[in-house]
């Protein structure tokens, strides 16, 4: 048990609330709709209406909203508290962009309405891929793909498809040892075999060992940029001069555009596509996981193999382009049931028409200027990767925790008593015991001060020695840590009702 | 700028701690061709009313299925979410919180993430099911690639009857590996013979219930001629309400089950973000792509819950993973458990009873129209109508006079000329007598 | 353990006839932490020296075990599916992933032995 974390009756503590299962709350017949009775109709389920149970518990709504509103007090979120998980860019998330969303004529539409009757619909989608456009300097840009992976898939798909109409697929994608997981699994859903790129001393993909690599039998390569260590990649354009030598393309994950936005246009650092993460750089909530939403932006030479469905400006307004032929004649093909991630898009443009150009370059400049600042006043305690200045993210390693006994993980769980989400860990890969930290532009000067106070509290508590106040943590959370190991060795995946319920029954 | 707390007396401060001068020295990476000194052509920052203005114009320019009567369906469909639903997904702690990788802060998601995992097999008869897919089109693609892993074979048969997106979304998403697949022609009267399609390289058939037409089908033979054969049955629903009324694909011998999930507790939205549901059986679990949430204890044994079996995502397995997925459908997820939630075993099957006699009697209805034959036997709340014209001007014509009446087969298979006629019609729990009534006047006055 | 060979991604093989029985080092299990699970091949499936023959799996991380020698597998150690943390408890015991019938049993020539592992994995720290 923890030192001194109080017992009680209820395994309520204070505000902290327990709370079963909803299947631990049945009670058969209850339920929290009131639904009319139906009328009686001669069955037409061609002999296979349903003859049991489903197994679903009864609950009332007073029941449901209790449970779901106690449970939600379990989660840290970026409404209560700075949340620097690097790489994922957990910014305020406004709410006129959750009110618009739900407007009569754009949250009830139908995705198979007459096109006459959703051109506003059409205008909005042509509106947000305008700023898009815009904002990344690129000709074209492929809305379909529902998250930053998915877009992935697509900017690669488009790299193949390009390849093969001109009769060789190739062979190799170049990947940063840096990259997310997500850049090497998209390459081999390609077909391709992934070859990876170390890093040279200063966080960047080194160049040597780049053109080393390069040969007639390389599709492309896909960096992200700013890099996984919140670095710029300063050889960007020798990179993507060197990968169109070879006729091979150029993919930019965007993950972290919101280091750039309204400064830099990716457009002009010779890229061939990119996704966009709508849920990071542009706000869409995180939704404790998704949903996201991924447009890619295309070069002139791939946008030809955009997938369908587009929207397309026709002479009596917008048309939709839903199947290969005409206005897609060479699309590498559909991704998705109908047109893409229209409740994102619809916060997405909100968040832009709020912000504007100008608004959007200090996004760029705030996110920036905090997260150098953070490097700045924790350089003397913590151990940054590599030297500033850094983009939107700062990146330290384990070296100040050498011979404490303190490990990166132990730190991070210490954060969460002191009222703070940990930044991320272990990742990148190429960095020992990593900790990326994102505070975003949405931190106050305050918030951010207080946020290193904490670090440096931490940090000169590791050095002082006190290593099982670290293993213990955290003592002052719903849970403790949680045994991983028996959920991975014996997966318990849902609930099953009890047995002794079985002999009952 | 209202959503950026710095002020410039901040930004001073800050930079002279950092030690520069200006903000541009911290972007002295950026190559110079690429650096921009004035503003992007965009126009700049706006209030709250300005934007809400704008957007409700785009809004206004489109033809709301709350003031028309909607009977669209074609694998969306429209129905009441109740108000508890949506007040509860925008509670700041489930909205605004990322991916629960630190279980200890996350409690909150991840029991709704095995409440939703455990819902979800409930209502598919399956064992295990994971924590969603974007949509029900990928999910499909994903089961395929699946069966693959599992039966290590290559080639997979789709059927004639199953969603045209789930078919094209699927061809599309493995063109580019080694597996084949084999389309059966289309189905529209839900005839076809997939045994008989089945041969030794076969991983899987995937086939729709109710089919893309609205046929309920039977599966049980199938399932065995594929299980004969040492191949998978992939069942793909397309309308999970279905469910509280028919027979699951379970209990029909499936051994993946793909959903939509949209109908329950998810707006329309304009085709999305949706959420997709994939079900299947314990002993494929470490095949199964996506994240999913496992039962567990803290240090002090109290029961908690994890993000688990990791070793087969990206994250980790990179280009060996059994996806690439990384976000997946969370809020979504979540609204769906909560609308669930609310209905129960009670509600569930009175739902899926609503809906079913609403397109009984709507099929009757429209049947008795001069024209106009109903192809469907069997249907749940979907059926599919030949009309004496082609389908595509009819609902034209109906949507001009303020009514979405159907989807025509033709929007979802332009180049069969013999599916030029058909029109789907779904009708739910939403749709009054009086809606349909309407349907039935205007149908007869534009054929 | 005098007559068990290494390799440099950390399996070990000990050879008894012309059958060789393959492994991960204790070095490995360290590195991976709890192992979770292992996916072994089929017996009957040919193997060759250096390529994927398993998989063996922690909470965090996961990794292929790679065939020191080319051969046929003979047999499994199948209880590490249910008890996967054997591979941890005793990696050179009862924690052997598989049984090869070795093909050319002087491939073993170019293997570490117990000494040169030990220095090899000093190295490493």
């Amino acid at each position: 048990m923890a030192g001194n974390a109080k017992q009680t009756h209820s395994g309520h503590r204070g505000l902290d609330m327990d709370e079963p299962l909803i299947f631990e709350q049945d009670a058969p017949g209850r339920t929290g709709v009131d639904l009319a009775e139906p009328p009686a109709v001669q069955d037409r389920l061609g002999g296979l209406a349903r003859r049991g149970p489903v197994g679903l518990p009864g609950l009332s709504e007073p029941q449901v909203v209790r449970h779901f509103a106690r449970l939600s007090r379990m989660n840290y979120a970026i409404d209560t508290g700075l949340y620097p998980l690097g790489s994922c860019t957990m910014k305020h998330n406004p709410r006129l962009n959750e009110k618009v969303a739900r407007l009569p004529g754009l949250g009830d539409l139908h995705p198979m309405q007459p096109e006459e009757t959703v051109q506003g619909a059409f205008e909005l989608i042509d509106t947000l891929a305008h700023w898009i456009k815009t904002l990344t300097g690129m000709p074209a840009v492929a809305m379909s793909p529902a998250a930053g992976a998915h877009g992935e898939l697509c900017g690669l798909m488009c790299i193949r498809a390009a390849h093969e109409a001109k009769g060789n697929p190739r062979a190799r994608v170049l990947v940063p040892e840096s990259a997310h997981g997500t850049n090497p699994a998209t390459a081999a859903m390609c077909g391709y075999t992934v070859d990876a790129i170390p890093a040279d001393d200063r966080g960047r993909v080194d160049l040597a060992a780049f053109e080393a690599k390069l040969g007639d039998d390389v599709a492309g390569v896909m960096l992200t940029n700013p890099n996984t260590c919140g670095l710029f990649e300063n050889d960007i354009v020798k990179v993507a001069d060197r990968i169109h030598e070879i006729g091979g393309y150029f993919y930019a994950d965007g993950a972290n555009f919101n280091a750039i936005v309204g400064r830099v246009r990716p457009g002009d650092l010779g890229i061939d596509a990119m996704h966009l993460n709508l849920h990071k750089t542009f706000s869409t909530p995180h939704g404790g996981g998704g949903p996201g939403s991924g447009p890619v932006v295309l070069s002139e030479a791939l946008a030809p193999y955009a997938p369908v469905p587009f929207v397309v400006h026709g002479p009596d307004g917008f048309r939709l382009a839903e199947h290969a032929g005409g206005d897609a004649a060479k699309t590498f093909g559909r991704m998705k049931g109908f047109h893409g991630q229209m409740g994102m898009f619809i916060r997405a443009l909100s968040y832009m028409l709020s912000h504007g150009s100008d608004g959007l370059r200090q996004v760029a400049e705030d996110a920036v200027l905090n997260a150098n600042y953070v490097l700045a006043r924790l350089q003397d305690v913590m151990s940054p990767a590599y030297p500033g200045p850094c983009m939107h993210e700062v990146l330290f390693d384990d070296h100040f925790l050498k011979d404490t006994g303190v490990s990166t993980l132990d730190f991070a769980k210490a954060m969460i008593d002191e009222g703070y989400h940990p930044m991320t860990v272990y990742f990148p890969l190429i960095v020992h015991g990593a900790m990326l930290v994102e505070p975003t532009e949405t931190e106050s000067k305050d918030s951010v001060d207080r946020f290193i106070d904490s670090l440096r509290y931490l940090a000169e508590k590791a050095k002082s020695g006190d290593t099982a106040f670290f293993e213990q943590a955290p003592e002052l959370t719903p849970r403790r840590r949680l045994d991983e190991t028996r959920a991975a060795r014996s997966p318990v995946l849902r609930w099953q009702p009890p047995p002794a319920a079985d002999a009952a029954e | 700028m209202r959503y950026l707390p710095l002020t410039d007396t901040d930004r001073r401060a800050m930079l002279g701690a950092i030690g520069v001068d200006s903000i541009d020295d911290l972007f002295v990476d950026v190559p110079e061709s690429a650096r921009r000194d004035g503003l992007v052509d965009l126009p700049t920052h706006a209030g709250e009313m300005e934007v809400e203005r704008t957007l409700s114009a785009l809004a206004a320019k489109n033809l709301s299925p709350s003031v028309a009567p909607c009977f669209l369906g074609a694998g969306a469909y429209r129905h009441h979410i109740p108000a508890s639903v949506d007040h509860l997904i925008q509670r700041s702690e489930f909205l605004t919180a990322y991916t629960p990788y630190q279980p200890e802060i996350s409690q909150g998601t991840l029991q709704v993430l095995f409440e939703f995992q455990t819902q979800v097999a409930a209502i598919t008869g399956m064992e295990v099911a994971n924590a969603s897919m974007y949509d029900g089109a990928t999910g499909c693609a994903e089961a395929v690639m699946m069966a693959h892993r599992i039966t290590k074979r290559r080639k997979s048969v789709l059927s004639g009857s199953l969603h045209p997106h789930y078919r094209d979304a699927t061809e599309t998403l493995v063109q580019f590996t080694n597996f084949e697949m084999q389309s059966a022609p289309v189905d529209a009267d839900g005839t076809e013979d997939l045994a008989a399609l089945i041969d030794k390289d076969t991983a899987c058939v995937v086939v729709q219930n109710p089919t893309f037409f609205g046929h309920v089908r039977d599966l049980t033979a199938l399932a065995d001629a594929c299980h004969r054969a040492g191949a998978l049955l992939v069942a793909v629903v397309t309308e999970v309400v279905s469910l509280g009324a028919i027979t699951s694909p379970g209990e029909m011998g499936a051994d993946i089950v793909v959903a939509e999930g949209q109908s329950i507790g998810v707006p329309l939205s304009f085709g999305g973000p949706y959420v997709g549901l994939l079900a299947t059986r314990q002993k494929y679990i470490r095949q199964m792509p996506g994240r999913l949430c496992g039962e567990t204890v803290d240090q002090d044994g109290r029961r908690g819950y994890v993000l688990t079996l990791s070793a087969r995502e990206q994250h980790i397995r990179r280009e060996k993973a059994t996806s690439n997925i990384c976000t997946n459908s969370g809020l979504c997820a979540l609204a769906f458990c909560i609308h669930l939630t609310l209905l129960g075993e009670a509600g569930f099957s009175r739902l899926a009873e609503l809906n079913h006699a609403a397109a009984a009697t709507l099929a009757d209805k429209l049947a008795a129209v001069p024209g106009v034959t109903l192809v469907n036997d069997s249907f749940f709340n979907e059926f599919t109508l030949r009309l004496p014209k082609p389908a595509a001007e009819v609902v034209e014509a109906l949507s001009a006079q303020g009514i979405l009446g159907g989807v025509p087969v033709s929007r979802l298979l332009p180049d069969d000329p013999a599916m030029a006629d058909l029109l789907l019609v779904a009708a739910t729990e939403t749709n009054t007598e009086a809606e349909m009534d309407r349907l039935v006047a205007a149908l007869t006055e534009v054929l | 353990m005098s007559g068990t060979k290494f390799t440099e991604d950390h399996e070990w093989i000990s050879v008894d006839g012309d059958v060789g029985t393959v492994g991960i080092s204790d070095y490995a299990q360290e590195q991976l932490g709890d192992v979770v699970f292992v996916e072994l091949p089929e017996v009957g499936r040919q193997l060759e020296k250096g390529g994927e023959a398993a998989v063996v799996e922690s909470v965090k991380a996961a990794s292929e075990i790679y065939a020191p020698a080319s051969g046929e597998v003979t047999e499994i150690n199948d209880s590490l599916e249910d008890a996967p943390a054997t591979v941890n408890q005793s990696p050179f015991g009862d924690g052997w992933f598989f049984k090869i019938k070795l093909s050319d049993p002087d491939e073993l020539d170019a293997l570490m032995d117990e000494a040169a592992y030990k220095s090899f994995v000093e190295g490493l720290e």
